[in-house]
């Protein structure tokens, strides 16, 4: 009895003290090896009487699982420590850098566009397009600017020559020139499908003109909307929504003023409020407060009983208004960019500070600013 | 057209003020572009007088004066030849701003000598050119009163925007009336404003004159005066022309411009000593010359409207006047001209002289055509006012359209209808009146148009007037009522297309860019030309509608290569033209990238830095192809990119061999070098526009279970020739077992030791996927013997 304990204890002890798997090892093949002191002892079994294997089993069964477990424990720890140095030995520099994906962006003018595409698809607006390389009669005659209208003046027209003729949208040959507005796309709309119509036209401009302020190509977006029972009071109702959206403001002010453009009647220029924060200009407030002034941003009015006929429909059942505005200019006002040439530069710099995450998906619920 | 605030209340009765008078004029329509009063930038200058002037002790130039400004004598340097004792002129006081140049005048020595504050010039005043001398002021001009006041110059100049509807506008008097519309005062009686002029009484018959062109000039009234003495006209009246930036030149000449901006009345008056006989109104022959008022020769053509006598033109009608016809000081005798020209005619005429005048602005919106023989009569009485004089009796050739539009129908409640807003029957019909129309009827209104509104046809126009002048203030605000039904997408789908190119495009890393739609001869050249040249282009460099997006990319990225930029990964989305069969525009929506300079730069991991190649440009399109919805496993990979591309390293990926997709690849080192850019550039068009759009049939997704066993992959390596193509042993070892293999893919290219030379070494990955039972040994043969066999019809062997 004694002789098992001790033994036992003794075991313990060496394999509490093995200090590498290997010396462990030689430890087991020793104890439970073949011809290990356990095994032997666990031999003897065999040969007693029932009540000497009675007397003695436990003892000896109790010291083969202790060694085992003592081992089993050993080994463990052994391994753990292994792998610890081995950690250990594997530690790197977190610090140093590394190579990140290049940084891709999406042009402001675009995600303004798609920011207005989700304001306006809120209100029920469809997107239109039409082509760049216009006919005079969309671009001018239908729109209630015959060729001699003091208004052809106020565009400064981008032509193709005499042999680059086509038909225009009333039949006729006409000279072909590069839009200098998105309302030929009214003409387009009104006389491709019946209405009630309600539909944005984004797109490129052009007009000759070039200087700190101008660029001969510029991006805008025009309104439409035909229907029965549609007045001036709609218009208003609809800036002010589409303005409030956009910049994301409850306090935008619009100022209403007569104007004139040949395809409206009435025809109304909108200015909007903005007030001086900190030396730059924010839109928002009543311009007429005291750090306040008014910018125009707008042109609109009543689709002009005229342009109606021109399309062929009846100025009488159909009426509605139009808008038109300019993208490059509503960015500018809404991120506060200050010069124009630089859009249309593809300075990668420009680009990356201006410019939009991919991820940036102007939502209405995730908000149509970034 | 600008304006002072005194030569308005010469036609307005009003007691507004200049505050109230500007925010009416921004609610009628007549934008403010600005107010300026000149007296306010002329606080702190004084008449003064010279008491003294002696020589400066150090400088021949100078002389030291005494002035008297009111506060006694005080000391002033002064460099001015005129400068001498007893000379009355403007002093500016020590603290006072010169308008010219901003200077702040302080106490300061001269070349040793104090001197207090400057005796001003012209110039300096920026009243005038002169800077000969200091200015010299009448010997009783009040010494020590304020000059502003003095010389009148209190008075705000007004400057508004007309926009080109509005011709009544183009004179004081019409917005005068649009004001008083407005309820800020009373339009006076132009009878009054004139009742100080002389009466004419006519003596002797009219001049000769006669219209032979109706159609440009249907009416050519005029009227002689015989016996006048030209020359600078008085000081109220320089004053005036001054104010709004006009320069006098004569009486003559500063009289019908008074009119002309007054009353939107142009004139033109000859000096009949140098006609040569009568004048006729005409059209002008092929090559006619014309020297013109502003010193330039005009080639008139055939049809222009023109003023001649019996030897040469002396106007061109309505536009300018001709140089040596003018009024002289020397003129005894005049002839004013009042004509009407028709507006398309002066229009044309102006756009094809490329020629802008004050009157043609007005003649070419149409000026008032009742205003003839009135215009000419107080035209006269001026003349006869400030140059003396007997006037003729009028010649009246032709007759001006001077008929009255009537608009029918027109019912007061068009205006909630239009406008949304409420003005009562007794508001509308006040209004209309203040304006000029005339209203007859109950219910429906038979409207008489006034003759100076040309721009007024039907209701609609008749509503904006009197919106206008009730306030677009007063309009609610009036929700837009919500479609009915379910909300549908509102873009099309090919600008779903665009968005997820766009978004796929920046989400790789490419930044985007948008260019100049048009380019230049050279640069359209390698691509075949444009179809569209400008014919006015802005510039050379910008004249070619773009057949490709990739000039514009080429040219942003030499620019970032200017810069520095080391890595160059640009994109535009937008379109090329084309010209269609029947001549119309054929305008592709397109993605284009370039991508140049570094692809990665060196690291601690990577080592040097590496630049791109053409399978870094096929990858970016096959994944922008990919989001943008094209279908990716049906695409074919074929040749012939153009001339843009290296010839050996680029290609095409097509739906069928007509619908090309994309093309792509290095681009050629001539195009490259020929933007300034080094090193491998790569770059690539997406056609946008030919993705076919996703025929959606609804929501729901072919059914579909993931198998339950799983696939094996087998190997296949291959001793191919070396021209053949990857794609069509993948495609062949793909094809060989349609139900088994659901994927084949190449893992490795190797030729060189081992390999026979003119041989290359491809090596296949083939993914298998068993249906309901595992492959046995037998049926993976079979199906490696097929992988083999395939192969072998594209001459390839399996590698033992």
């Amino acid at each position: 009895m004694t002789d098992v304990t001790s033994m036992k204890d003794g075991l313990v002890a060496d394999i509490a003290a093995a200090d590498t798997l290997e010396a462990l090892e030689a430890l087991r093949v020793s104890a439970l090896g073949k011809s290990g002191a356990v095994t032997a002892l666990l031999k003897t079994l065999g040969g007693m009487s029932p009540e000497e294997r009675q007397q003695q089993g436990p003892a000896i069964h109790d010291l083969r699982e202790s060694v085992t477990s003592a081992i089993a424990a050993r080994k463990a720890a052994l391994e753990a420590a292994v792998l610890d140095a081995r950690l250990a030995s594997e530690t790197l520099d977190m610090t140093l850098p590394v190579d990140l994906p290049p940084q891709g962006s999406v042009h402001p003018v675009s995600q303004v566009m798609d920011e207005l595409a989700e304001i306006f698809a809120d209100l029920g607006f469809a997107v239109a397009t039409g082509p760049e390389i216009e006919d005079d009669w969309r671009n001018f005659t239908a729109l209630n600017i015959p060729e001699t209208h003091p208004a052809r003046a106020m565009h400064d027209t981008f032509y193709f020559g005499d042999n680059a003729r086509a038909t225009g949208g009333d039949g006729n040959p006409a000279a072909m020139l590069l839009r200098t507005h998105t309302s030929p796309v009214q003409i387009r709309t009104m006389t491709s499908a019946p209405p009630p119509i309600r539909i944005i036209a984004p797109g490129r401009v052009y007009r000759s003109d070039s200087d700190a302020t101008h660029t001969p190509m510029f991006h805008q977006i025009e309104g439409l909307v035909i229907d029965k029972g549609i007045h001036l009071g709609h218009l208003k109702w609809t800036l002010e929504t589409f303005l409030k959206a956009f910049f994301e403001r409850e306090d935008i002010v619009l100022r209403l003023r007569p104007s004139y453009f040949p395809f409206t009647e009435p025809s109304v220029e909108v200015d909007v409020g903005y007030t001086i924060e900190k030396g730059q200009r924010v839109i928002g407030g009543s311009g007429d407060a005291e750090n306040g002034g008014w910018m125009e941003v707008l042109g609109s009015g009543m689709v002009h009983p005229n342009v109606i006929r021109n399309c062929g429909l009846d100025p009488d059942e159909w009426q509605g208004f139009a808008f038109g505005t300019g993208v490059d200019r509503l960015a500018m006002l809404k991120y506060g960019m200050n010069d124009l040439r630089a859009f249309f530069d593809g300075d990668l710099r420009w680009l990356r500070h201006y410019g939009f995450s991919a991820l940036d998906v102007p939502t209405l619920s995730g908000g149509v600013g970034a | 057209m600008k304006f002072t605030l005194s030569w308005l209340k010469e036609h307005l009765d009003t007691s507004a003020t200049l505050e109230e008078i500007l925010r009416a004029l921004n609610d009628i329509g007549l934008e403010v572009e600005g107010v300026e009063n000149p007296a306010e930038k002329l606080n702190g200058f004084r008449i003064a007088r010279v008491l003294t002037a002696a020589p400066h002790p150090q400088a021949d130039k100078l002389q030291v004066l005494s002035v008297d400004a009111g506060d006694g004598p005080m000391q002033v340097v002064c460099g001015a030849p005129n400068a001498r004792a007893g000379l009355v002129g403007v002093f500016g006081m020590p603290g006072a701003t010169v308008p010219a140049n901003g200077m702040v005048l302080r106490v300061a020595a001269i070349r040793g000598v104090e001197s207090n504050g400057m005796m001003c010039s012209t110039r300096e005043l920026e009243l005038g050119e002169d800077h000969e001398g200091i200015i010299e002021l009448p010997e009783d001009a009040p010494v020590g009163e304020t000059f502003a006041d003095y010389a009148h110059l209190d008075d705000p100049v007004i400057e508004v925007s007309i926009t080109p509807n509005r011709q009544d506008c183009m004179g004081v008097r019409g917005i005068a009336r649009d004001l008083a519309a407005k309820g800020l005062g009373a339009l006076r009686p132009l009878d009054e404003v004139v009742a100080q002029l002389p009466q004419v009484s006519e003596q002797g018959a009219g001049p000769d004159v006669r219209t032979d062109d109706p159609e440009g000039c249907p009416a050519f009234y005029a009227r002689a005066v015989r016996g006048v003495t030209n020359g600078a006209s008085p000081e109220w009246l320089q004053r005036r022309l001054k104010a709004i930036g006009q320069k006098p030149i004569s009486a003559l000449v500063d009289i019908t411009n008074f009119i002309m901006i007054g009353l939107g009345r142009p004139l033109h008056v000859y000096d009949m000593a140098s006609l040569d006989g009568g004048l006729v109104a005409r059209k002008a022959k092929a090559g006619e010359q014309v020297l013109a008022l502003n010193g330039k020769t005009y080639t008139l053509a055939e049809g222009m409207t023109v003023i001649a006598d019996a030897s040469a033109v002396h106007d061109i009608g309505g536009i300018m006047g001709g140089e040596h016809s003018g009024a002289q000081d020397t003129t005894t005798d005049v002839l004013i001209e009042c004509a009407y020209f028709t507006p398309e005619s002066i229009a044309r005429t102006g756009q094809a002289l490329g020629l802008t005048s004050d009157a043609r602005q007005r003649f070419e919106r149409g000026v008032d055509p009742a205003f003839l023989d009135e215009g000419l009569d107080i035209a006269t009485r001026l003349v006869l006012a400030l140059c003396g004089g007997t006037a003729t009796e009028v010649t009246r050739a032709g007759t001006p359209p001077a008929e009255k539009r009537v608009i029918q129908g027109y019912r007061p409640e068009m205006v909630d209808a239009l406008a949304g807003m409420s003005v009562g029957a007794d508001r509308q019909q006040s209004i209309l009146a203040a304006l000029g129309f005339a209203m007859e009827g109950g219910d429906s209104w038979k409207i008489t148009v006034p003759t100076w509104r040309r721009d007024i046809h039907g209701t609609a126009d008749i509503v904006e007037e009197v919106v206008r002048i009730e306030g677009l203030d007063k309009v609610p605000s009036a929700p837009l009522p919500r479609t009915p039904g379910v909300a549908r997408p509102t873009a099309t789908p090919l600008q779903l297309v665009e968005r997820r190119a766009r978004r796929a495009a920046a989400a790789r890393g490419l930044n985007e860019a948008i260019n100049w739609s048009f380019i230049s001869e050279n640069e359209a050249a390698p691509f075949g030309g444009g179809d569209w040249t400008l014919a006015n282009p802005i510039s050379e460099d910008m004249k070619v509608m773009r057949p490709t997006l990739l000039a514009g990319l080429l040219s942003a990225a030499r620019r970032n290569a200017d810069r520095g930029a080391s890595s160059i990964r640009l994109f535009e989305i937008g379109r090329r033209y084309f010209r269609a069969d029947d001549g119309s525009s054929d305008e592709r929506l397109t993605l284009g990238i370039l991508m140049a300079g570094e692809k990665n730069p060196r690291g601690w991991q990577s080592g040097k830095a590496q630049g791109f190649d053409a399978f870094d440009i096929k990858a970016e399109v096959i994944a922008l192809l990919t989001a943008a919805g094209a279908p990716a496993a049906r695409l074919q990979m074929m040749g012939e990119a153009g001339d843009a591309y290296h010839p050996g390293q680029s290609g095409t990926l097509r739906l069928g061999p007509k619908n090309v997709l994309a093309a792509y690849g290095v681009l050629h080192p001539r195009l490259a070098r020929a933007f300034d850019l080094d090193g491998t550039v790569v770059a690539a068009e997406i056609h946008l526009d030919a993705i076919p759009l996703p025929k959606k049939a609804g929501f729901m997704r072919t059914p579909y279970a993931p198998p339950a066993l799983q696939a094996v992959t087998r190997d296949f390596a291959f001793l191919v020739p070396q021209e053949l193509e990857a794609e069509a042993l993948v495609r062949a070892v793909r094809g060989a077992d349609k139900t088994a293999i659901v994927d084949a893919r190449l893992f490795d290219l190797f030729a060189g030791q081992g390999v026979p030379d003119g041989q290359k070494s491809l090596a296949v990955e083939v993914t298998l996927q068993p249906g309901e039972k595992s492959f046995t040994d037998e049926e993976l043969k079979a199906i490696a013997d097929r992988v083999v066999a395939a192969a072998a019809k594209q001459g390839a062997t399996l590698r033992g």
